[in-house]
């Protein structure tokens, strides 16, 4: 039994629309076509996809399976370790050890940035949770074909689950973060509550490009693959490790760092950087009344490695890209514009996941 | 009395099949392609559901018989709509569901999460959830001890038993049944065939995929025996075809049908 192996290669068959009912079929029942028939006692097509807005109805009624299933991969994850659950907190605490080990003690740089070590730290967090995110929604769909074809339920659920087990994972994250930066000697402030809509904004931004990219890698798995090697460029353009405005050979193209400040990982990373560091707010270049001489005394100042943080703070009297303020409207952009593309686009594939 | 359910019209079902084999697989032999602009060989599409036609009514009983790999598992996940047809359409009544829900469980979550999760994975409610809880640890027989174990270190029957009390938990309009699902000790093998009768009461249409032709035989009032993907025969006339199928294969059927739908025997 060979017959049944049609060559027609592996290229991606998600983009074409599945032909039903354009052929007239031969058999009949009680004078009627099939077709007919089904439609006379109101049978609708099994894989029929729903409409835009009840698909979102779906989703949100599987909200508690979406929680239980992001949940479950949580807790399943370290099950098989002694320390069991601790690992949650443990990742990122060794995460930042091991930074405070590399750019605190052994090169102890500031980079032109005050009080650099929180800054590192919330940068590494912050674009973690994209990072994860976007490397396990771009496989979601091959690594859950098991359940997909045993189950009926909006696949959606499935690259928002994986969102939500990296949310559930920065939870933790920003729990070591806060003692780290309060360790530091930052303060805590009011301004620590504008960390929470920022996370949101940037989780709404995960969400939606995790639909757009479960899609994607739903049709050749040669994406997955290639994910991390994208996602591992875009950090380090990104301002994760440096201050994307210090980088000196940038210094006379404002363009192309008005351009790397307003891609989404940086603008998510500036937002919380601005709400929990008091010395992030204080350095945000246009934040003060433009003064040349105190720039360039911080231009001095950011080519030594030792520079004293008052000194450092002075980039507020430099030309900045953008204004805090501008960077949440691009932090709203992004969000909206990801969730609206995403979702759109995942759903137009609804009724075809099940075919691999 | 005609009531149609189910009407499967000129279904044709084709799903892609990884790993397929057919190069040797190295680096090199991946480049060549690459180079030579030819598709992946290893990459297979399989036409596995080929033309069929039938319709179902409130009431019917479906036994589907027919040889590894002859499209009957694909068929039922087509009806379900979890598997796309290529070609053609099937109406349903409702949502029809396949009894089994192993895929969604996990071995390293205890046997409590599981069913949390089997059932939200099925479409219940959190409060149905809570209301079915206590009722499907009965069922299983599990010793409430090892329910907050983890599932990986039930015994093989211990588990078993627990998903099929897991997947039994919900009722269907349209039920389908796959495979021998009654397992484990003559008990609890007993008690499951039951919940099946009692799930089937419940559901207005039931197919049933088995290679024990004896069960077919005893509680289906039509029989549709499909080879290669086509139907070969049809009817209510259950004794015939499966006397016709048990002609064709030999006499004496195979007794256990493995996941492997789509193992290439003949």
């Amino acid at each position: 039994m060979s017959e049944p192996v049609r060559d027609t290669g592996g290229s991606s068959t998600l983009t074409d629309d599945t032909k039903s009912g354009d052929e007239v079929s031969a058999q009949t029942y009680d004078g009627m076509s099939l077709a007919e028939l089904a439609k006379h006692y109101q049978l609708r097509p099994s894989a029929a996809r729903p409409g835009m807005f009840a698909y979102g109805r779906q989703l949100w009624e599987r909200r508690h399976f979406i929680m239980g299933f992001a949940t479950a991969r949580n807790v399943a994850m370290y099950t098989e370790a002694r320390l069991g659950q601790l690992w949650q907190v443990l990742t990122p605490l060794l995460n930042a050890a091991v930074y405070y080990l590399i750019f605190g003690l052994i090169l102890n740089t500031s980079r032109g940035v005050p009080k650099f070590l929180p800054f590192l730290i919330t940068g590494i967090f912050i674009f973690n949770f994209t990072q994860r995110a976007f490397i396990t929604t771009s496989r979601v769909i091959t690594d859950s074909l098991p359940l997909i074809r045993a189950l009926p339920f909006p696949r959606g659920c499935l690259p928002i689950g994986y969102v939500m087990i990296e949310l559930q994972q920065l939870v933790m994250s920003m729990v070591i973060l806060t003692a780290i930066v309060l360790a530091t000697g930052q303060p805590l402030t009011w301004y620590w509550l504008l960390a929470i809509p920022a996370l949101g904004l940037q989780s709404m931004f995960n969400a939606g490009m995790g639909l757009f990219l479960a899609r994607l890698g739903a049709g050749a798995d040669d994406f997955g693959q290639l994910m991390p090697f994208l996602v591992r460029t875009w950090m380090y353009t990104s301002g994760v490790m440096f201050s994307i405005e210090t980088i000196s050979s940038l210094k006379n193209h404002p363009t192309i760092v008005y351009l790397l400040q307003i891609n989404p990982a940086a603008v998510y990373i500036s937002l919380v950087r601005n709400s929990i560091l008091l010395t992030q707010r204080q350095s945000w270049r246009g934040s003060a009344p433009y003064n040349n001489q105190l720039c360039v005394q911080y231009y001095k100042a950011a080519e030594n490695t030792h520079s004293p943080t008052s000194q450092l703070l002075l980039s507020a009297h430099c030309h900045g890209p953008i204004s805090i303020d501008q960077l949440w409207l691009w932090g709203v952009g992004w969000a909206v514009l990801a969730l609206v593309v995403g979702y759109v686009f995942f759903w137009q594939a609804e009724t075809r996941y099940g075919r691999g | 009395m005609v009531n149609p359910t189910v009407v499967v019209d000129d279904l044709h079902v084709v799903y892609k099949v990884y790993g397929a084999g057919g190069d040797k697989g190295t680096a090199a032999t991946a480049l060549m392609r690459v180079v030579k602009r030819q598709r992946r060989p290893s990459v297979r599409e399989v036409h596995a559901i080929r033309g069929v036609s039938f319709v179902v009514n409130h009431g019917d009983a479906i036994g589907i018989i027919g040889r590894n790999g002859s499209g009957k598992s694909t068929l039922l996940q087509a009806i379900a709509g979890l598997l796309p047809p290529e070609r053609g359409c099937v109406y349903t009544s409702g949502q029809a569901a396949l009894l089994g829900v192993n895929a969604a469980l996990l071995d390293d979550l205890t046997g409590e999460r599981n069913i949390v999760l089997g059932c939200l994975a099925m479409g219940m409610s959190k409060q149905e959830v809570k209301d079915n809880y206590q009722s499907v640890v009965d069922f299983s027989g599990v010793d409430p001890a090892f329910i907050n174990y983890p599932m990986r270190t039930y015994s093989t029957g211990m588990a078993q038993r627990l998903r099929f009390s897991i997947a039994s938990a919900k009722s269907h309009e349209i039920l389908m049944i796959d495979e021998a699902l009654a397992t484990g000790d003559a008990n609890f093998r007993a008690k499951s065939h039951d919940k099946i009768m009692e799930l089937r009461g419940e559901a207005g249409t039931v197919f049933l995929v088995a290679h024990n032709l004896a069960e077919v035989e005893a509680s289906c009032n039509r029989v549709i025996w499909l080879e290669k993907g086509k139907i070969m025969r049809e009817g209510e006339d259950v004794p015939a075809i499966i006397d016709a199928y048990l002609e064709a294969t030999g006499g004496v059927p195979r007794k256990r049908d493995t996941v492997a739908e789509n193992d290439h025997t003949s």
